[in-house]
């Protein structure tokens, strides 16, 4: 018994010493293995008496779940130490920069047209498309807008033939002739797209973007016109309210005929929509001429509403503080990655259209 | 269209101020562009004295003036003129000064290295006279005293612009803007005052109109005023023209034009003496020619509306007069012509002759057809009293009697069309004051149409003049209806947003370039499509519609390299066009990459972009548009602007006849032809127009979830190949073999080289090996790999690396 006190001793002693896991396994066979001096120690229960035989094998047991604790402990003890040395060596620097991720850029006339549609979504408007390339008729004439009209002037036309059949659209309104032509009434559409004139300065871009807007049902009126022009207006530029003012104009494919100004002042250099005692104009609009509605195989009398259109990249430059409309379509990299949207902010009714 | 207050006050009986006067015209209609001071831009003209002029050290012509200008210190001109001498009194403007003949604005500039502090005028330059030979010499009597004072009486008066569209030739003349705001209540038109001119015996000139074909002239009014001294206008009258920006003539001339911008009435002074025996307004034939008074020479073609006499043509009618019967200061007998010419006539033979003049703007709008008489008779008056002259009796030559339109109004239109209630009274007054006779009859009015409103032709026009006289903030705003007719995007424009955004979220910013490009450029990326000229292109580098989404996007990527980025990612959506006609465009995407991936990485090795770059870009896109990756068919087949051995073609199906998408690297030459620098430029195309409409919704889609528990095993292989044998091919024979346990085929490896023919490579691949009904024993995976080796050995050729 002395002896296994002096082995439980010994090597409690020797555990408890600065030990390499090398030396704790050694301990182990020592103690443990085939020849180890506990497992010897429980060879020899056989041979001893009955009455000594339990009271030794239960100190010997109760040494063996001592020694056999102190050994795990001992090993787990190391295993930290080693793990948390290993660590020590392992630090990297993690100011370094993040490996490369490239996200791309959403053109700011994109997301605006998103946004547009987003808009007229909400009042059951769809999109409509139509042809770059037009007929003089599509573009002009059905429009009421005969060869002998001087209203032609004011379209600086791109034309494809000498006979000067075949043009480039110069504003979306075709769309709406093209819509009715193929449909039967009513009709809600906004038609967004590219459009051309040849005219090119400061302000003007031999192509922008337009979008068209047309709703024909039974009793369509200006009233109407103006509600839907006043809430897209407010929802495009996000504000609560905003001040418009309807001016009469002229325009052949409608009559009565308005052009719309909001009210805005500058602030700290930058535009405000909204406020302020200076106008904009921003669109043309009015109800559709019943010469149009007759050209396109809709009957007046039954019939009547409204159409605009709006110059998309402007209301963009208005909304995101952009000065030069001609840089929208000289793809500076610097220009896209500025104003570029990202591709996972999509203009939608239930999570707003920009953040 | 420019006018004065106080000229409107002319016409206009009203208390209003300025700005309510402003404020209305734009809320009738007639948009003002501008309201703005004249006298200021003339006050900086001062009456000053040259004290000394010396020769300019530099040049030979100019010489250094000091001028007094009223201040303490004299300043110095440099001056061409050569009457610039000591003692001279002339007139100076300052640096900021706009010059009034061509809107030059002054400032302070070194002339052959001498400083300059502003400019001696000459006449010319002041719009005074057209005497441009040297400075304006004012005479000492009168200016000595003046020095330093404004040269131009202060005039307070402001002018009013206004941007008249194109439906109210009414407008161009100061009486149809008074009567306007008349109607809208802000004052009452003044009566036409005219004094009784006693008009002395006939028109001695003959005058007739041919019947000919579209004869574009209608009515001929004239009147001989005999023994005029033609001279400078009055001063009433030279400031009435000056304050509208124009040029002051002579006193005919100007009283021609101020009658024009009074009342529209466009008229026409010929010297009398010049017009051989009558005039005959007739269609012109082809080859006449006579010299306007732009002084350029015009040959005619067939059927322009001329006035001529014995002796040839004299002017076109209603455009342009001609030198050969133009009035000058010693012209002794006039006559002068008011007449209507038809709108569609002058738009035809002011197109076709590219002639552009006050008159024709006017007449092509459509002019007053009773204003004849009025026009001669406020114009024969001032005649007669600024230039003296017998007036002869008016011969009015007619052969339309233009009586007054008609048309029945139903009042209910006007409620239908602007949603609110206007009284009947309101209706009547309102179109009364614009000039309308209305009788009523119960609820409809009839309406005949004022002969100055040709633009009114039926009654939804009736509801516009109503409308804008009451004011458009009368119309209700009514809240948005939310009733949807059929869904906002329908499939291809679903398609076109989702695509957009899914090649933006892979590295590419999106970019908008015009339709159209640089024929030299696209004649790279045309292939066998048509080339599409533009007929008036806005420059000789934009003169062909692009056949390729590449044309600018190469052209703009050079841009940026040159702007010192390199490595870019740039991709547009839009049209390229087939032919001229509508609808024959199609719809595409095309990207380009350029550089290197990971430059100057720390811990990424760098490389230059490739052709499995932009081939991982738009097959993902795809994938995420819904198509399915397993069907996708790839060809070695692109556009010759792709490198030949570096880019392939996309099929959803490998029974599909179009591809739906290109990609590849660019062609070198390409890059040569553009002079672009880059490491590397590789690009894809997807053809929208070609992408089917996916069968499959996502809600279909979306019901099976299988899945096996079952162990999967891995096996690798190595295939000794031909070197143009397709991955593509392996893969397929591979996975046709048993499309149960074979879940995925993935290749590690392509070697080529030692121990390896010349002629062959070594496709290394992985095969995922897994049953959806038990696990696999070692003798099942043991025969799938036995039938993978001899499969693909007899279908490819073969053969197993050992």
């Amino acid at each position: 018994m002395s002896d296994l006190k002096k082995i439980k001793d010994e090597y409690l002693n020797k555990l408890d010493s600065d030990l390499h896991i090398e030396s704790v396994n050694q301990i182990k066979t020592e103690l443990f293995g085939k020849n180890g001096k506990i497992s010897n120690s429980f060879k020899t229960l056989g041979s001893l008496p009955n009455d000594e035989r339990k009271k030794f094998a239960s100190d010997l047991n109760s040494i063996k779940d001592e020694l056999q604790d102190k050994i795990n402990s001992k090993l787990k003890e190391i295993e930290t130490k080693e793990i948390n040395s290993k660590l020590e060596n392992e630090k990297v620097d993690v100011t370094l920069p993040e490996r490369e991720f490239s996200r791309g850029k959403i053109h700011p006339v994109s997301q605006v047209i998103d946004e547009i549609s987003s808009i007229f979504s909400e009042i059951g408007f769809s999109v409509e498309e139509g042809p770059d390339i037009e007929n003089e008729h599509y573009n002009f004439t059905a429009l009421n807008t005969p060869d002998n009209h001087p209203a032609r002037d004011m379209h600086d036309t791109f034309y494809l033939d000498n006979n000067k059949e075949l043009l480039l659209r110069t504003h979306t309104s075709p769309v709406q002739v093209r819509t009715m032509l193929n449909g039967k009434p009513p009709f809600k559409i906004i038609a967004p797209g590219r459009t051309y004139r040849s005219d090119s300065d400061q302000t003007h871009s031999p192509m922008f973007h337009q979008v068209e807007g047309l709703h024909i049902d039974k009793d369509i009126n200006m009233g109407h016109l103006k509600g839907c022009l006043n809430y897209f207006i407010k929802s495009f530029f996000e504000v609560d309210k905003i001040k418009m003012r309807f001016r009469p104009s002229h325009f052949p494919f409608t009559e009565p005929s308005a052009e719309v100004d909001i009210g805005y002042e500058i602030k700290n250099g930058k535009i405000v929509i909204g406020e302020g005692d200076k106008w904009l104009e921003i669109l043309g609009c009015g109800m559709v001429h019943p010469n149009v509605l007759k050209n396109v195989k809709v009957n007046p009398d039954k019939y009547q509403g409204y159409a605009f259109g709006i110059g998309i990249d402007r209301l963009g430059m208005l909304k995101y503080g952009i000065n030069d409309l001609r840089a929208f379509f000289e793809t500076d990299y610097r220009w896209l990655n500025h104003f570029g949207f990202d591709p996972l902010d999509v203009p939608s009714n239930y999570r707003g259209l920009s953040r | 269209m420019k006018f004065t207050i106080g000229w409107l006050k002319e016409h206009l009986d009203t208390q209003k101020k300025d700005n309510e006067l402003i404020e209305k015209l734009t809320n009738i209609g007639l948009e003002v562009e501008s309201f703005e001071n004249l006298s200021s831009s003339l006050d900086s003209f001062k009456v000053a004295k040259i004290i000394n002029a010396e020769q300019h050290p530099n040049a030979d012509r100019l010489r250094i003036c000091d001028v007094d200008i009223g201040l303490d210190n004299t300043v110095k001109v440099v001056c061409g003129a050569p009457n610039a001498k000591k003692d001279l009194l002339t007139i100076y403007a300052g640096p900021g000064s706009i010059i009034p003949k061509n809107n030059m604005k002054l400032s302070v500039s070194k002339i052959r290295g001498v400083t300059s502090y502003g400019m001696l005028c000459s006449e010319s330059e002041l719009n005074l006279s057209n005497e441009s030979e040297g400075i304006t010499e004012l005479s000492t009597s009168k200016y000595s005293d003046k020095i330093g004072k404004n040269f131009f009486n202060s005039n307070t008066e402001k002018v009013v612009d206004l941007s008249i569209t194109p439906n109210r030739p009414d407008c161009l003349g100061v009486r149809g803007i008074a009567r306007d705001l008349a109607a809208a209540g802000v004052g009452k038109l003044k009566k036409i005052s005219l004094k009784n001119i006693k008009n002395n015996g006939s028109q001695k000139i003959k005058v007739s109109i041919t019947k000919d074909k579209n004869q574009g002239c209608t009515v001929f009014g004239s009147c001989l005023i005999e023994g005029v001294t033609n001279e400078e206008s009055p001063k009433w009258l030279k400031e009435k023209i000056i304050s509208l920006g124009q040029k002051p003539i002579s006193a005919i001339v100007d009283i021609t034009n101020y009658v024009m911008l009074d009342l529209n009435r466009p008229l026409h002074a010929y010297d009398a003496d010049k017009i051989d025996k009558e005039i005959i307004v007739r269609n012109s034939k082809k080859g006449e020619t006579f010299e306007a008074l732009d002084n350029k020479e015009y040959k005619l073609g067939d059927d322009m509306c001329v006035i001529s006499d014995k002796s040839g043509v004299l002017g076109l009618g209603g455009i342009i007069g001609g030198t050969r019967s133009g009035t000058e200061i010693n012209t002794k007998n006039i006559l002068l012509e008011s007449a209507y010419f038809i709108p569609r006539s002058i738009r035809k033979t002011s197109k076709l002759l590219n002639i552009d003049t006050d008159a024709k703007f006017r007449f092509e709008r459509g002019i007053d057809t009773q204003s004849i008489e009025l026009g001669l008779s406020k114009a024969a008056q001032l005649i007669s009293e600024i230039c003296g002259g017998k007036i002869s009796n008016f011969d009015i030559q007619k052969t339309d009697k233009h009586e007054k339109n008609k048309i029945k109004f139903n009042v209910f239109l006007f409620e239908k069309i602007t949603g609110f209630k206007v009284n009947d009274n309101e209706i009547i007054k309102i179109l009364t004051d614009l000039g309308f006779e209305v009788t009523k009859e119960k609820f409809e009015l009839e309406l005949k149409i004022p002969t100055w409103r040709p633009d009114i032709t039926q009654s939804i026009d009736i509801v516009e003049e109503i409308v804008r006289i009451i004011g458009y903030e009368n119309i209700e705003t009514l809240q948005p209806e939310k009733t949807k007719i059929k869904d906002t995007l329908n499939v291809q424009q679903k398609l076109f947003h989702f695509l957009q955004r899914s090649v933006a979220s892979k590295g590419y910013f999106e970019t908008v370039t015009w339709s159209f490009t640089d024929s030299k450029i696209n004649k790279l990326f045309k292939e066998n499509l048509k080339e599409i000229k533009i007929v008036n292109p806005i420059s000789s580098d934009l003169d062909v519609l692009r056949n390729s989404i590449f044309t600018n996007l190469t052209f703009y990527l050079k841009k940026n390299l040159d702007r010192g980025f390199k490595d870019i990612s740039l991709f547009e959506i839009g049209p390229i066009f087939k032919d001229n006609k509508p609808g024959e465009q199609l719809t595409v995407i095309g990207a380009i990459k350029s550089g290197k991936i990971s430059r100057l990485n720390w811990n990424e090795k760098d490389r230059v972009v490739d052709v499995f770059d932009v081939k991982r870009d738009v097959i993902q896109t795809l994938v995420e548009a819904g198509y399915d990756r397993q069907s996708f068919f790839v060809k070695d087949e692109s556009p010759s602007y792709y490198h030949p051995g570096k880019s392939g073609s996309i099929y959803l199906d490998k029974d599909e006849i179009e591809p739906v998408a290109f990609f590849g690297e660019i062609h070198p030459n390409i890059l040569k032809k553009l002079d672009i620098k880059t490491e590397g430029l590789v690009g894809f195309e997807i053809y929208m127009d070609y992408l089917k409409e996916n069968k499959i919704k996502l809600k279909d889609l979306k019901t099976n979830f299988e899945y096996s528990d079952y162990q999967k095993s891995e096996r690798d292989f190595a295939f000794v190949v031909d070197k143009n044998f397709k991955a593509q091919d392996l893969i397929e024979i591979i996975s046709s073999i048993d499309k149960n346990l074979i879940r995925s085929i993935k290749i590690f490896d392509i070697y080529e080289g030692e121990n390896i023919p010349q002629d062959k490579k070594s496709i290394a691949l992985n095969v995922t090996i897994q049953s959806s009904e038990k696990t696999l024993e070692e003798s099942d995976l043991e025969k799938i790999n036995k039938l993978i080796i001899s499969t693909v050995e007899t279908k490819s050729g073969a053969k197993i690396r050992s």
